[in-house]
């Protein structure tokens, strides 16, 4: 450090010129991670979606397919549905989150990181398992079938069963943090002006946290409704939009009706998202540089209460959990109880066997390299870059995209895209390549979220004070900008790897003879009706996402140690 | 100890083979075959014709019938597939009204009974064995509910199997899809319609996929499920409490079949398959799992087949349920699939 800042003093060229240099050479990485969501999420959406203005032989043909998507009484239903199983998801996921990250934050409840850890399960497990957990349980020789009354579990009550528990390590993430940023300041007002706890509760606790519970509103929602995997495992003929698109694809090879309802799909999503924005703006504002963290002071009863909750919570995860484990153990449910590994036999089912399950390693590692590369050099540009306004606001804008677009359209707007003879990009098509790139792309939204979040920490200062001791933007980047920001990086690298372990509807399009997923083997067991083996499969995603999940947190605590310290010294 | 030396040189000689075999093999032909045939028989399918052809190398995509369907039909403009061996007839007729699969009549093609080939000369498709529409009903499930047997379609429209009944979703399922049109040739266009509004008084649920209520009935989720021979008879082998009915009306049926893709890169390797798939040595071989065959004078009795399938058949009109598909599918959602309101 002494050496460089000898260099600057010695080298006093003027600092004008330096900086726009650099600038340049930073528009120049804007343009190129801006390429690359242009060519792997716009021109892909594009080529999907203009049929649905096509008819089936290539021809314009106006709204007329539009016209007949809302002429088509059993497709219209689904709009109703879809909105009904997101809106009751919503206030289920929401209410539950809620209390539960009330009691992480503002009790002193034992066990919290045991608690938390349970919560975040669901993050680890395909979106199908709990389908099945719930046929074991609920079906008609369910374990506790008499536990519904009578009720049928195929329809809406397993759907949102299942996308309540899908759902729940979001909003809990995203209420949580809401909830840490309380002001003490204001809770010490009140209890001065003899105001009582449920006052509180109601004019200081809940509006703190109210844009946090929008948002996490917002994101349960659009998870829930662009969801396929519960639907279809366990929805019966409870039609969905996101179920439509596979009826009208898979069943009919309607690609051109398949793009009309993955653009009504898009329209809630995406308002969602845009009334999202505007809220996350607003929050910041909020946020005070005085505030004084809040520490809950004991109460036995609430603490105790709390834990109950928390315990009742972590029993439905478990249970879920643990019914999937028991489905791939059982020889034969129900007649047949033995235990055995006879559903482990990979290689006699649907899916490409035991090589699906080590490709799924591979396509993970790689999208969580290039993944974390793309995201946060891509998230780090927009929000430090300077110039290049418009470019830098439609990037934003195309990195909050995939949010909102269902899985299976972006799969199929990748054969159409990349598998154009005119494309050169099409020597991808049948890699694990273009695995690679739809999984980053899909999952996109949140990663360059948690990109942004810990960019925004950091104070602009850091930039100035490099630009004027002339040092090029990169060396900050790597010896500031980088170390500082680790946690998000890992925490970012863990999601991607996650999540392209689990994912099913992007990539079942796209895998070739070589690059069979052990997720589509498990949409596919369960599709051939081989549920236990399904579960097996599903359970043995869930093991090797939990030991990453369990390493990255040894790593994590190993670096943190190492690179930030300093916000301990800030601290004390 | 010699002979421990004896079977190290076996070892030996047994690798030294392999390698052998390995570099030969990377020398061969790799031929992309797209397929729905269950993925418990490809490593046999392709075992059994590298046999007689080890120079070629399938390489499998193996997905549902509407999957690969859809896949090949996305990729219409720029295929990535040389050949397709064990999809669903109809779905090859689309494909053939597309212009998308190469003529070829292979060798050995007279052999096969004239139901199993495309209409064309020289066909675009082949079929390999036939795959029929059965009822499966769960013994114990039936005892427990106190449900009699049933023995035709109409049966199934008695009060008394009310909620016990699953069959595929036509729109989503090929195999549902067989059902409905083969109903409809069966009973005549009103008749067809009339007997699926009272089936649909008693059906539980709708599954996406064709093989699951058989599954779901093996099970015990339902107690009869409307799917196909194959897979009742398959769940019956591994244990399960089925009985696999064929009703008396007569069934619906489809064929596997396959097709050379037009403008693949290996066709020779590609013909070479075709050849082989209506080879006597393929038929038998298919006849493991199916009792229905391209040459049905090879044919030997499946166990937990029923005996009376091949009298029981149809005569399946192919073209008229494509042409009529989109009509019939537009009926079916009308009638049923706007009426699946949550029933809890």
């Amino acid at each position: 450090m002494a050496a460089t800042e000898m260099q600057v003093r010695e080298k006093a060229s003027p600092l004008k010129a330096k900086s726009s240099s650099d600038d340049k050479l930073m528009r120049l990485f804007i343009l190129v991670i801006g390429a690359y969501l242009v060519v792997a999420l716009a021109m892909p959406l594009y080529a999907m979606l203009s049929k649905s203005v096509l008819n089936s032989d290539g021809g314009f043909v106006g709204l007329s397919n539009y016209f007949a998507y809302f002429k088509t009484p059993a497709l219209v239903y689904s709009i109703k549905n879809s909105l009904f199983v997101g809106l009751v998801t919503t206030v289920i996921t929401v209410s539950i989150a809620f209390v539960l990250a009330y009691g992480f934050t503002r009790s002193r409840m034992p066990g919290k990181p045991i608690f938390k850890t349970i919560a975040m399960i669901p993050i680890l497990v395909p979106s199908l398992l709990p389908g099945i957990a719930l046929i074991y349980l609920f079906g008609r020789q369910g374990i506790i079938n008499w536990a519904l009354f009578g009720h049928e579990i195929y329809g809406p009550i397993g759907i949102i069963i299942s996308e309540v528990f899908f759902t729940l390590p979001h909003a809990l993430i995203i209420i949580i943090t809401a909830l840490s940023i309380a002001d003490a300041r204001l809770y010490e007002a009140a209890t001065a002006l003899r105001a009582s706890s449920t006052r509180i509760f109601f004019t200081v606790t809940l509006p703190g946290v109210r844009y946090g519970l929008i948002s996490a509103g917002f994101v349960v929602f659009t998870l829930a409704v662009t969801d396929f995997g519960a639907p279809k495992v366990i929805g019966g003929d409870f039609n969905v939009l996101a179920t439509d698109i596979y009826k009208q694809v898979i069943g009919q090879q309607n690609f051109e009706m398949g793009a009309v309802v993955s653009v009504v799909l898009l329209i809630p999503a995406a308002l969602a998202f845009f009334v999202d924005r505007l809220v996350q703006k607003k929050q910041v504002a909020l946020l005070s540089s005085r505030a004084v963290a809040l520490e809950p002071k004991p109460s036995r009863r609430f603490d105790n209460g709390m834990l109950a909750y928390a315990l009742v919570v972590s029993f439905f995860i478990l249970g879920i959990l643990g019914m999937c484990q028991f489905a791939a153990l059982f020889k034969f449910f129900p007649y047949n109880l033995t235990l055995g590994l006879s559903n482990y036999q990979f290689d006699l089912m649907d899916g490409g066997g035991w090589d699906s399950y080590f490709n799924s390693i591979e396509m993970a590692s790689y999208t969580a390299v290039f993944g974390t590369l793309i995201v946060f050099y891509g998230a780090y540009l927009v929000e430090k870059g300077k110039g290049l306004g418009v470019i830098r606001g439609a990037f934003q804008f195309l990195a909050m995209l995939p949010m909102a677009v269902p899985g299976l359209v972006l799969g199929l707007a990748y054969i159409f895209f990349f598998n154009m003879p005119s494309n050169p990009l099409n020597v991808l098509y049948h890699t694990m390549a273009i695995l690679v790139i739809s999984t980053i792309t899909h999952f996109y939204t949140v990663s360059h979220l948690t990109a942004t979040t810990a960019l925004k920490q950091m104070d602009a200062q850091f930039e100035s004070v490099a630009a004027s001791l002339k040092q090029p933007f990169y060396r900050t980047f790597f010896r500031v900008t980088v170390p500082v920001c680790t946690p998000a990086i890992l925490d970012i690298s863990i999601y991607l790897f996650v999540n392209a372990m689990t994912t099913v509807s992007a990539v079942v399009f796209l895998y070739s003879p070589h690059t069979t997923l052990a997720s589509v083997a498990v949409l596919n067991m369960d599709d051939a009706g081989d549920i236990a083996p399904a579960a097996a499969m599903g359970m043995m995603i869930f093991y090797t996402a939990a030991g990453v999940k369990i390493l990255h947190y040894f790593l994590s605590r190993g670096i943190e140690a190492k690179t930030q310290a300093w916000r301990r010294s800030i601290e004390n | 100890m010699k002979k421990s030396i004896y079977r190290g040189g076996s070892v030996i000689a047994g690798a030294l083979l392999a390698m052998g075999l390995a570099t030969s093999a990377s020398a061969a032909t790799d031929l992309t075959v797209y397929t729905a045939v269950e993925a418990e028989d490809l490593k046999k399918y392709a075992a059994r014709f590298n046999e007689d052809h080890p120079n070629i190398n399938i390489n499998w995509v193996r997905d549902s019938t509407g999957i690969v369907t859809a896949k090949l039909l996305a990729e219409k403009n720029n295929p990535r597939a040389d050949i397709v061996w064990g999809l669903a007839a109809t779905s090859l007729l689309l494909m053939k009204g597309e212009g998308m699969l190469e003529p070829y009549a292979p060798a050995g093609l007279d052999a096969l009974d004239p139901k199993f080939r495309d209409k064309s000369s020289p066909p675009t498709w082949t079929g390999m064995d036939a795959w029929v529409a059965a009822i499966c009903v769960n013994t114990v499930e039936a005892d427990k509910n106190d449900l009699p047997m049933p023995s035709s379609w109409q049966d199934l429209t008695k009060p008394v199997y009310q909620g016990h009944i699953a069959m595929p979703n036509p729109n989503s399922s090929g195999t549902g899809f067989l059902d409905v049109s083969s109903w409809l040739q069966l009973f005549g266009e009103e008749g067809g319609w009339a007997f699926m509004d009272k089936l649909h008084q008693n059906i539980g649920h709708y599954t996406h996929s064709g093989s699951k209520p058989c599954k779901q009935a093996a099970r015990g989720e339902v107690a009869i499920g409307v799917s196909f021979a194959f897979r009742g008879a398959k769940s019956k082998a591994s244990g399960a409490p089925l009985e696999v009915i064929i009703p008396s009306e007569g069934i619906g049926w489809d064929m596997e079949a396959t097709a050379i893709i037009k403008g693949t890169k290996n066709l020779d390797a590609a013909k070479t398959l075709a050849d082989w798939s209506v080879s006597e040595k393929a038929n038998k071989m298919y006849n493991e799992g199916y009792a229905v065959i391209g040459i049905q004078s090879l044919a030997k009795p499946v166990e937990h087949f029923p005996e009376n399938i091949p009298e029981s058949m149809i005569d399946n009109d192919f073209e008229w349920a494509a042409s009529n598909r989109k009509r019939i599918l537009a009926e079916w959602q009308k009638r049923y699939d706007s009426k699946s309101e949550p029933k809890s």
